[in-house]
């Protein structure tokens, strides 16, 4: 018998969240499976980004932000005292919907997250920097000038480049931030295929408004929203089929079926 | 109504345009007036050697040395301080707190505040009551009070300038807060930080009142910061007020307008790297 049991990779429990006196968050409580592909939908402004930037604890870079509730990742909650946000952030790494490529040459885009980490030597760092720009494949493009600037770089690249920037510190999970709504369809199509290559080895949380993309890549989708006035609340979750053919809260068919949002 | 606006509209056009306009020529009267009386003047051995008789014949080479180590010396004293002043107010105190915008006041007042005034003070706390006398330390330490305010701003606004994705995506990959601002910030500011403090060796270099009062008006080869000097402003300001040699005070003056017109166009280039 060939069972395979999901592990998850985050456990999400009763989590809120404030900007100053400005509820955002109310409430998410939600599994993300490990080495699977988990989209996060719903409208633009509903707190899709806010609530992935709780999964490495980016918003701590925001001032007046209140968090409560638990983030369980790998079965520790790291909204705990003693967690080591340097260690989370190099575990959970993140993509964000504009590339943003250092201006450096495009090795030392790569190589800058292993440095910082304490790699020195020039044979690692190369080796380092192959192996994450073939696994974004970006490689066979830029192998000839991994001098030049990173800005040379056309968009879509510059997001393969951000990835490989991400895969070089040899991240568990990989966040992603709309990170197709700046390209055009071409290189969102190599995204979305180099998403569902990753799956085998990296746990994957989307959030993206393109309902298609949703459809296409995810496995889970979870739909957030905020009514009218209201802190963003988990709707609905579970596996992509169902959310897309047969959602259970009537908030989702309408959504999905494109009569709000 | 319409016609009446675009009217007015096309007077105001023209009087900014002559405006702009007699600025450039201004400009190039000056230099063109100070090449005319002061090139002449100048050849090698009037850089190389040094002032001779009453009359100053000779060279002006102690005052140029005395300036280059003024402007290099209080460019190393004050941009550390600038630099480490920026980054505390931009990326440590909040940059709208109380505390930042005082600082922000005093640097802008500061930077108003006529020269003389820096170097009645230079002369009182670090000539006499420091006991430094007159020397590159004292006067040093003066230009760079007076350039810190100048350097300290632009290096703000150019840390302010780093977009915040680049930050974002620095922490994303696990880097901490000092990592940020010293391989992403400073890295990426790091032209245009340059850029202000060349601006500010400019001011340094052109400087008379301060050093006067500081540095002295021996002419001296300094060689350690005890030493005093006269730099060429000061050497330029006593030649001509006390009727001593028109001549050279052109010369001097001549080399000073190269230099710092040499500094200027060094900053416009580096800012423009950025620019790409
Ligand atoms: N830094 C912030 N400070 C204050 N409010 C914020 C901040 N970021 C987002 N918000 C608010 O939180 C809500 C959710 O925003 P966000 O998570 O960016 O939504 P989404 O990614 O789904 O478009 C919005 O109402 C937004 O105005
Ligand atoms: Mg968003």
């Amino acid at each position: 018998m060939n069972i395979k049991i999901k592990e998850n990779a985050f456990e999400v429990r009763n989590l809120n969240l404030w900007y100053g006196k400005h509820k955002a968050l109310e409430d998410i409580t939600i599994d993300i499976v490990k080495n699977a592909i988990t989209a996060i939908i719903g409208p633009s402004g509903c707190g899709k980004s806010t609530f992935l930037r709780c999964l490495n604890r980016m918003n701590d870079l925001i001032d007046g932000i209140r968090i409560e509730g638990k983030v369980y990742f790998e079965g520790k909650n790291i909204y705990d005292e003693g967690t080591d946000v340097v260690l989370l952030r190099k575990r959970v790494g993140m993509i964000f919907q504009q590339p943003n490529p250092f201006p450096m040459s495009i090795y030392d885009n790569v190589a800058f997250g292993p440095r910082l980490h304490g790699i020195r030597d020039r044979n690692r760092l190369d080796e380092i920097v192959k192996d994450s720009l073939e696994k974004a494949s970006l490689w066979k493009e830029v192998k000839n000038k991994l001098n030049e600037s990173a800005l040379s770089l056309s968009g879509g690249q510059q997001q393969r480049l951000a990835i490989a920037r991400v895969l070089a510190v040899e991240p568990e999970v990989i966040l992603m931030d709309e990170p197709c709504s700046a390209l055009d369809p071409a290189s969102t199509q190599r995204i979305e295929d180099l998403m569902v290559e990753l799956k085998a080895n990296y746990t994957i949380v989307i959030v993206t408004h393109n309902m298609q993309q949703a459809a296409r890549v995810s496995d889970f989708t979870a739909f957030l929203l905020a009514e009218e006035n209201e802190p963003a609340k988990l709707i609905e979750y579970g596996e992509t089929g169902q959310i897309f053919t047969n959602p259970k809260d009537i908030r989702t068919e309408n959504y999905i079926t494109g009569r709000f949002g | 109504m319409y016609e009446l606006r675009k009217a007015l509209n096309n007077i105001f056009l023209t009087l900014t345009w002559i405006a702009s306009v007699s600025v450039i020529l201004i400009l190039l009267f000056i230099i063109a007036y100070i090449t005319y009386k002061g090139a002449p003047v100048v050849n090698l051995k009037f850089i190389t050697t040094w002032p001779q008789g009453y009359e100053a014949k000779g060279g002006i080479w102690p005052t140029i040395i005395t300036t280059f180590y003024l402007t290099i010396f209080s460019a190393a004293i004050v941009t550390p301080i600038a630099v480490g002043g920026a980054i505390y107010l931009t990326e440590y105190s909040k940059p709208f707190s109380r505390f930042s915008r005082y600082v922000r006041f005093a640097a802008d007042t500061l930077s108003s505040v006529p020269s003389i005034v820096y170097g009645i003070f230079g002369f009182a706390f670090f000539v006499i009551y420091l006991g430094f006398g007159w020397s590159m330390l004292s006067g040093s330490l003066t230009l760079a009070l007076m350039i810190l305010p100048l350097i300290l701003r632009s290096t703000e606004e150019a840390i302010l300038d780093v977009p915040y994705g680049y930050k974002e995506a620095s922490y994303g990959l696990g880097a901490t807060k000092w990592q940020t601002i010293s391989r992403v910030v400073l890295r990426t500011a790091f032209p245009r930080i340059l850029t202000g403090v060349i601006l500010g060796m400019g001011r340094a270099f052109g400087e008379t009142a301060a050093v006067m009062l500081t540095a002295g008006m021996a002419l001296n080869i300094p060689i350690s910061v005890f030493d005093g000097g006269r730099n060429m402003s000061s050497h330029l300001f006593l030649l001509a007020t006390e009727g001593i040699s028109l001549d050279a005070a052109f010369g001097t003056a001549f080399l000073l307008l190269v230099i710092i017109l040499f500094f200027n166009v060094g900053a416009k280039r580096i800012a423009r790297r950025v620019g790409k």
